[in-house]
């Protein structure tokens, strides 16, 4: 790295942004919190590529022949299976983080386009559970706002050990968002820095997890699907032990996954990532016998409809998306640019959600600023989305010869490098060479 | 007197039975014979239902407790009355851990002693329990009130928010941000009040109240310690 200026050099090991960070410590005595997710180079759904049909496959007609998107959640214990129609679902992100317009506009956007959206941390609003047509309501460590009558409403529960952003780690909400209405939700007093636990209170370990699942179906008369979400680290074990211990679905969340507040260190640090967990979570299912009777959602770093084929491909029944919805609501648009340089940021970079002064009104408690965001128009944004992504799978799925998205498979796809064709076990494109892997003679 | 015995019924088909009743069954009793140590038994009521254990029961019995008032006559597992909302949940053995925990209202009395972690996240419980506690007692409690007529084992109200707690024995060690606090006139009356309610007649000068100490609020450099 060579400045504009002859002669001077900047170091790779202590580049600007380290040096930044150094002097941030030094200044403040804290670790650096921030939302958004992962930002370093990883290997990732764009290291690998689809094989189109040519003579020893054939296509199929792109506007002419169907290629099916629905899929169906939880399908072993529960007597009410989710029926999704796209296989992309809305991540679990709270009222509290977001603002009720975003979970709003999120329900409206979800329910449009018949698929699920996610509570989170705090409890569910009464707005997402009257603009979600399927609501999913995670059940997390904290606790904040945990009731059986809003646990009887939903339509799945999702049992939340961890996530990508920050597997191991609890959550935390800043005083700035602490509203009187958040604090009441989560009985806490209003503006304090909250912090949540990283390990449930009543159970440990995956025996324990098996009672608390049959608990939760027995509060819910055994009516909807549990799922269990993990973090992406020993996604393999992890995984055994969520299906083992009863989940309906499991929700696999890589590193690249988002958060509202995060330690930094946390974000760029721990877990693996979406493109190695994902086989690893496959391969644990397989040898159970139970993919595709245990249905996997995998999310982190979800961006387009070449993201949803290639995860499908892997073996995921469905993906689901956090940032990216936020971006379709308005999250990072540019017509807010004058006030993200007030902010000492700009349109692209800002990820203090933790801050609350989101100048899209997505991830702030501030009712000025959360009028920003018109949440039908909002809704509609993210509808249109899921639209484009659905369409893009398809159109990609297609070109593989398959009638349903589903039916995507590894033996569809190879890597661009070495890494990716490891991880995601498909053969470096132009050989038959997957690194790990033993040759077939 | 409804007689459910878990020998021969399921603990499945028991709760599904308690959801199912029609409003307006307050006065009928409920006895559950042969728990077993079975898990989940009476949970996620939202009935003004008498319930009697006859016995031992595992995890999370009465757990997600409304309205219903619920005795087991032996000892409980783990998360016994787990995120209560309301009613009454009276242990009359000994409880494992996590009892009441996360519970939002509602009172759990424990005759005999409680495990580790006793009313941890509790939010709005009223917790007695008549002997000691294990350690990490209302770790991260939230709201409620919490008498303990025993000792408390370590790091008692580790990182507390609002609960009150209540001790007449030992405290092994108290948990981060969690201090003695002056017994003032609405800390007596409601301490005196909740012993009574219970018929427990102890002597209330006899008890220390912790609490926060509020440090921990907000992030600051120099409780970097504490995190």
């Amino acid at each position: 790295m060579t400045s504009q200026n002859p002669g001077i050099r900047e170091s790779r090991l202590f580049n600007r942004d380290v040096i930044h960070e150094i002097q941030r410590a030094a200044e403040t005595g804290i670790y650096d919190i921030r939302g958004f997710g992962a930002k370093r180079q990883l290997p990732h759904f764009d290291d690998l590529l689809f094989l189109g049909a040519s003579v020893s496959r054939y296509p199929l007609e792109g506007y002419r022949e169907r290629c099916d998107t629905n899929v169906t959640l939880g399908t072993v214990n529960a007597e009410k299976p989710i029926e999704i129609d796209i296989p992309i679902t809305i991540a679990g992100m709270s009222f509290g983080a977001l603002s009720v317009n975003a979970k709003e506009a999120l329900g409206r956007g979800a329910s449009e386009v018949g698929t699920t959206t996610t509570t989170g941390d705090g409890g569910m609003t009464s707005e997402e559970r009257r603009y979600s047509t399927k609501l999913v309501y995670q059940y997390l460590p904290s606790r904040y706002g945990m009731n059986p009558d809003d646990l009887r409403k939903a339509d799945a529960i999702e049992v939340v050990i961890g996530q990508g952003a920050k597997p191991g780690g609890g959550g935390m909400l800043l005083g700035q968002k602490i509203t009187d209405r958040v604090a009441d939700m989560r009985t806490l007093p209003a503006g304090i820095d909250q912090r949540s636990a990283c390990r449930h209170p009543d159970w440990t370990g995956p025996d324990d997890l098996a009672i608390k699942i049959i608990e939760l179906r027995e509060v819910t008369d055994w009516r909807v699907p549990i799922f269990v979400k993990i973090g992406a680290t020993r996604t393999y074990y992890d995984t055994m032990l969520a299906v083992k211990a009863g989940a309906d679905v499991i929700i696999l969340d890589g590193m690249q996954g988002g958060t509202a507040a995060t330690q930094d260190v946390f974000i760029e640090h721990v877990g693996i990532p979406t493109l190695a967990a994902v086989p690893q979570a496959v391969d644990a299912l397989q040898e159970m016998d139970m993919h595709r009777k245990i249905q996997l959602v995998v999310s982190g770093g979800i961006r387009s409809g070449a993201d949803v084929a290639k995860c499908l491909a892997l073996g995921a029944d469905a993906v689901s998306i956090g940032t990216a919805a936020l971006i379709a609501l308005g999250c990072n648009h540019p017509r807010w640019q004058q006030d993200y340089e007030k902010l000492g940021t700009s349109a692209g970079f800002y990820d203090d959600y933790h801050e609350g002064k989101d100048p899209a009104g997505i991830s702030t408690q501030d009712e000025d600023l959360g009028s920003r965001l018109d949440p039908i128009a909002g809704g509609r944004r993210l509808a249109n989305y899921l639209r484009v992504l659905t369409l893009e799978a398809q159109t990609l799925a297609r070109a593989c010869g398959k009638s349903h998205v589903l039916n995507l498979e590894p033996e569809d796809m190879v890597a661009l490098t070495i890494e990716a064709a490891a991880m995601a076990r498909v053969p470096l494109a132009g050989t038959d060479w997957i690194p790990g892997k033993e040759k077939k003679l | 007197m409804n007689t459910v015995d878990l020998q021969k019924q399921s603990v499945r088909d028991l709760n599904h039975a308690l959801h199912q009743l029609p409003e307006g069954n307050e006065n009928v009793g409920w006895e559950i014979l042969n728990p077993g140590g079975k898990h989940n038994i009476a949970c996620g009521l939202d009935r003004e239902l008498n319930i009697r254990v006859d016995g031992h029961a595992g995890y999370y019995c009465a757990g997600m407790n409304k309205r219903a008032d619920v005795t087991v006559t032996g000892n409980v597992g783990v998360g016994v009355a787990e995120n209560m909302m309301s009613g009454s949940v009276f242990v009359q053995g000994n409880a494992g851990q996590s009892a009441g925990a996360t519970a939002r209202g509602g009172l759990l009395v424990i005759d005999g002693d409680a495990a580790a972690r006793c009313g941890i996240s509790m939010k709005g419980v009223d917790i007695v329990v008549k002997g000691s506690i294990g350690h990490m007692g209302a770790f991260m409690g939230q709201a409620g009130r919490m008498v303990v007529c025993g000792n408390a084992g370590e790091a008692l109200g580790d990182s507390l928010y609002e609960a009150r707690i209540y001790v007449k024995g030992s405290v092994a060690s108290l948990g981060a941000d969690c201090v003695k606090k002056e017994m003032r006139g609405q800390h007596v009356q409601e301490l005196q009040e909740l012993l009574y309610a219970n018929g427990l007649n102890e002597n209330v000068s006899e008890f220390t109240r912790y609490g926060s100490q509020r440090n921990l609020y907000h992030f600051q450099v120099d409780n970097a310690l504490a995190y």
